[in-house]
């Protein structure tokens, strides 16, 4: 890396070299049974210049080709974009605890026992369901350097556990499970199985729905598959620059439900999206987005933030190309009802846990559409069946204005969303 | 006089695919194994993006790595990696995995070894064209956006990737094959008094630069649809009869029908073979829906598989019944069917797995007009944003929509999502068109791998009770 560097820095006025390496074993199961391991080992090296005030950017998979890496970034900052910003010097970082020795320890055998305890408590319940499962470890590495004497690296170990069951009765086809990861192992496979039975407990009788609006629970994966996307555009940095964020010029008023908060936090200990500092080298922080309704922050990397005139929020992400604003892992503040209490006050009403077709459409505008891969409907205060065959579809700036309850169930969706169930009133719903 | 020098320089540091693949071959023969395979992959990729008015980035990458995939008594070993030294380690560790798991007997098809060098049959190469001409392409587009009134920002997307792949197994097989993609988006958002729309194109081309130049006209049409949608209105949600265009009627049938038949989902599971069992009805007898890899040019389009396959033409619907799958060595072998070649991977760092091609729906002789004519409201839903599938149920949305009143086209209204139901959607379609188009600016997820180069079509395709989401 410090070769690269010390090469870049001879053609160009200013150079980063990031770098990150990782290692994952996934042990996975098919058909109940386990089907085979992985090791996988990969490696980018990434080189940012500045060259005549413009950007430059190559990336590779190996260290050893630094002429032509150069060669490279030194072709596209001819074209680049104008760098607003500079590289950060010495920073000071958070701590923030992401790495376990003990997630390397834990053997295949104890990884193929885990998949072979998930899928035996699952089918012990219910006889005739297949199920995939994975239970994966991993460890990530990431370096940085730059030209301006800026150095920042962390270690981050992963372990990963989930089950997707199948259950098909004519051609009728329910699909259920449950997932969870950490840095820590997760050697427990509980959660997942008393999620997972109880989703086939519930789907055990099939309910009716008419088409016309009605109050729905988000339950938390049904949150990240429905009403997430929307806001992960609206509150980037660079989205707001275009003027292209419904809640852009905002700051300070009150757009959502006074109930509602939401931050951007990557320092809560040993989650998956956590980390001490971004992927331009910038000190991470958790930054609160809404705060009791209120837009209160947007997310930045360090070239939007110059362009528009604030400070980097550590939100520098790379997805293959040039660090971009985006989310670590978003944070919705639990609110005081419970999930049961919350089902008891709906008269008629649904439960969704699961959508299909998130992220299509306009979801700049907030708007979210998709059919209910697993959901449940509610009469008169009593969960009565399952329900397929059904759409919904809203706006979430409408719906997050006037949220009937949000409950104190929380729960981390994937590596990227805690939060609790959303009640939301007024929901389009449509079906056959 | 450097430049010569230079390039010597670097066509030594680049390792050589075919002199390491022969040593892997070599390891592979002295494995106690049922079956080796190994990927070799180098590749070099540009991509160029505009953000507002300003180039957002542009960058070059290169990447080279491999796999190694063993298969003993059943259970499967693999092993991926960028750092091509030690070989034999690699090799040594996916044969302990895959023994470690197999506890079976191992079930593949047979396939001949296979030895040949693919070229790939460039038209315009997008590697020969300076990143400037590119870049002024991009920069035409995108004023071309901004010149429409009403836009608030644009967002647009290059990417152009060469590869080159070398497969071998422990059959003798040794497939060198090369491949160039091209793709496009270009999305404009328009906005107003709070409100925010949306309107996008996706375009891919294989081995041919040409394609991407000839955008002009879709892209500014585009732009002024992000504008005419902010003050159309929503359509009311329910059942409707719809008319798709061969673009989105392409992107159905990869959603509604394609993974259905990809046979991983049906291979170990009893219940979905006695669903998905050949012969069985599935849409009327003018309905035919074809994967083929064998048809060239296109973005799904190959010599052979991931596993060494040759590619070939399926029929999954002919004339309204089930009358074949998508498979890999594997899963033919375990349902005692011919292996189709549809075994891929979206790169060196994952196994194949079975995934579909060109996916389309033959032409049948009904014209737009037949089509509406005797509908007294109905949706006409054009372009596409995407789709999703859960195999009986699945969504597909639109990227630009009106209704039909009366046996006419009649007002735009706001993009919408379709979706259906496997079993009773493809039974409505009642009309199928005459005018086949191909739509070749998708990629496929699945597993994990995303996004796969494929291509899918249709023509024009009339679906009754169809339903759509909305106010």
């Amino acid at each position: 890396m410090e070769e690269i560097l010390a090469l870049a820095k001879k053609v160009a006025q200013e150079a980063e070299v990031y770098m990150v390496t990782s290692e994952e074993t996934p042990v996975q199961f098919e058909s109940n049974r386990l089907k085979g391991t992985q090791y996988k080992q990969s490696q980018t090296v990434a080189l940012r210049i500045i060259k005549n005030g413009k950007t430059g950017y190559a990336t590779s998979t190996s260290l050893e080709n630094a002429r032509q890496l150069v060669k490279d970034a030194v072709a596209t900052a001819e074209f680049g974009t104008k760098a607003e910003f500079q590289f950060p010097s010495a920073q000071n970082y958070p701590e923030v605890a992401i790495f376990d020795s003990a997630v390397k320890k834990v053997t295949l055998e104890r990884m193929t026992q885990l998949g072979q305890e998930l899928i035996a408590r699952v089918t012990e319940y219910s006889p005739e369901i297949l199920c995939e499962a994975s239970v994966a470890k991993a460890k990530y590495e990431l370096k940085i350097i730059n030209s301006r004497g800026g150095q920042a690296n962390f270690q981050q170990s992963v372990f990963g556990i989930g089950i997707e069951g199948q259950l098909i009765r004519g051609t009728d086809m329910l699909f259920v499970g449950d997932h969870d990861n950490s840095c820590h192992p997760i050697l427990k496979t509980d959660e997942l199985v008393r999620t997972t039975l109880r989703q086939l407990e519930l789907a055990k009788r099939m309910a009716k729905v008419s088409s016309k609006p009605m109050p729905v629970i988000f339950a938390p994966d049904g949150v990240i598959s429905s009403l997430v996307l929307p806001l992960i555009s609206a509150f980037n940095g660079k989205t707001v620059l275009e003027g292209a964020s419904p809640i852009g010029d905002k700051l300070g008023e009150t757009v959502f439900d006074k109930t509602l908060t939401i931050s951007d936090d990557p320092t809560v200990p040993y989650r998956t999206g956590s980390r001490p500092c971004d992927d331009e080298a910038m000190p991470c922080q958790r930054t609160p987005l809404i705060q009791n309704g209120v837009v209160s922050n947007f997310l930045y990397d360090l070239q939007t933030a110059a362009k528009a005139k604030k400070k980097s929020s550590g939100n520098g992400h790379r997805q293959g190309g040039l660090p971009t604003p985006s989310p670590h892992a978003f944070v919705v503040s639990p609110g005081k009802t419970g999930f049961d209490e919350m089902v008891k006050g709906i008269d008629e009403g649904l439960i969704v846990e699961q959508l299909l077709g998130a992220g299509q459409g306009n979801t700049l505008g907030g708007d979210f559409s998709g059919n209910i891969l697993l959901g449940f409907k509610i009469e008169k205060g009593e969960i009565v069946g399952r329900i397929k065959d059904t759409m919904i579809s809203g706006n979430v700036y409408q719906l997050l204005k006037n949220i009937t309850a949000i409950g104190n169930d929380s729960k981390w969706a994937g590596g990227f969303l805690l939060t609790p169930s959303i009640c939301c009133s007024n929901v389009s719903v449509a079906s056959r | 006089m450097t430049t010569p020098i230079l390039k010597c320089k670097l066509k030594l540091l680049m390792p050589d695919l075919q002199v390491i693949g022969q040593e892997l071959a070599q390891l592979l023969k002295k494995q106690n194994a049922d079956y080796i395979e190994a990927h070799l992959e180098e590749g070099q990729f540009s991509s160029i993006s505009y953000r507002g008015k300003q180039l957002e980035s542009i960058s070059k990458t290169s990447s080279v790595g491999g796999n190694v995939r063993v298969l003993v008594k059943g259970g499967w070993g693999f092993v991926s990696f960028n750092d091509l030294n030690h070989l034999q380690d690699k090799v040594a560790l996916a044969v302990k995995q895959a023994s470690f798991v197999g506890k079976e007997v191992s079930q593949l098809a047979e396939s001949e070894p296979i030895v040949e060098t693919v070229k790939a049959k460039i038209k315009e190469n997008p590697l020969l064209i300076p990143l400037s001409e590119k870049k002024q392409l991009l920069e035409e587009y995108n004023d071309s956006i901004w010149s429409t009134p009403g836009i608030q920002t644009s967002n647009l997307g290059y990417g152009d990737s060469h590869k080159k792949t070398v497969f071998l197994n422990s059959r003798g097989s040794f497939i060198t094959q090369e491949r160039t993609d091209v793709t496009m988006r270009a999305v404009a958002v328009a906005a107003k008094d709070g409100e925010v729309q949306q309107a996008g194109l996706s375009e891919g081309s294989r081995d041919d630069f040409s394609p991407m130049r000839k955008l002009h006209k879709a892209i500014k049409e585009l732009s002024q649809r992000a504008v005419d949608m902010l003050t159309v209105p929503t359509v009311a949600g329910g059942q409707y009869t719809v008319v798709l265009d061969p673009i989105l009627a392409g992107v159905f049938v990869h959603e509604a029908f394609g993974h259905l038949s990809e046979s991983d989902f049906v291979y170990e599971n009893d219940r979905m073979q006695e669903i998905m069992i050949l012969g069985k009805v599935f849409g009327g007898p003018h309905l035919n829906i074809i994967d083929s890899a064998s048809r060239p040019g296109l973005r799904g389009s190959f010599k052979y598989d991931d596993e060494g396959t040759p590619s070939t033409k399926t029929y999954l619907i002919r004339e309204g019944k089930l009358a074949g799958r998508l498979h890999s060595l594997e899963t033919a072998a375990k349902m005692k069917e011919q292996p189709t070649g549809n075994a891929r991977a979206i790169n060196y760092r994952h196994p194949p797995i079975v995934r579909m091609t060109n996916t389309y729906i033959e032409p049948g002789s009904s014209t737009f007009n037949d089509m509406i004519a005797d509908i007294k409201e109905g949706v006409y839903a054009r372009n596409w944003y995407g789709g999703q599938t859960s195999m009986e149920m699945f969504t597909f949305s639109s990227g630009e929509t009106y209704m039909i009143r009366n046996g006419k086209l009649a007002e735009m209204v706001r993009p919408v999502m379709l979706s259906g139901n496997v079993f009773n959607t493809l039974m409505n379609i009642d009309a199928i068109g005459n005018d086949l188009d191909m739509n070749q600016g998708g990629g496929c997820g699945k597993g994990g791998q995303s996004p796969l180069p494929v291509s899918n079509g249709s023509p024009h395709i009339r679906i009754h009770q169809c339903l759509v989401g909305g106010k």
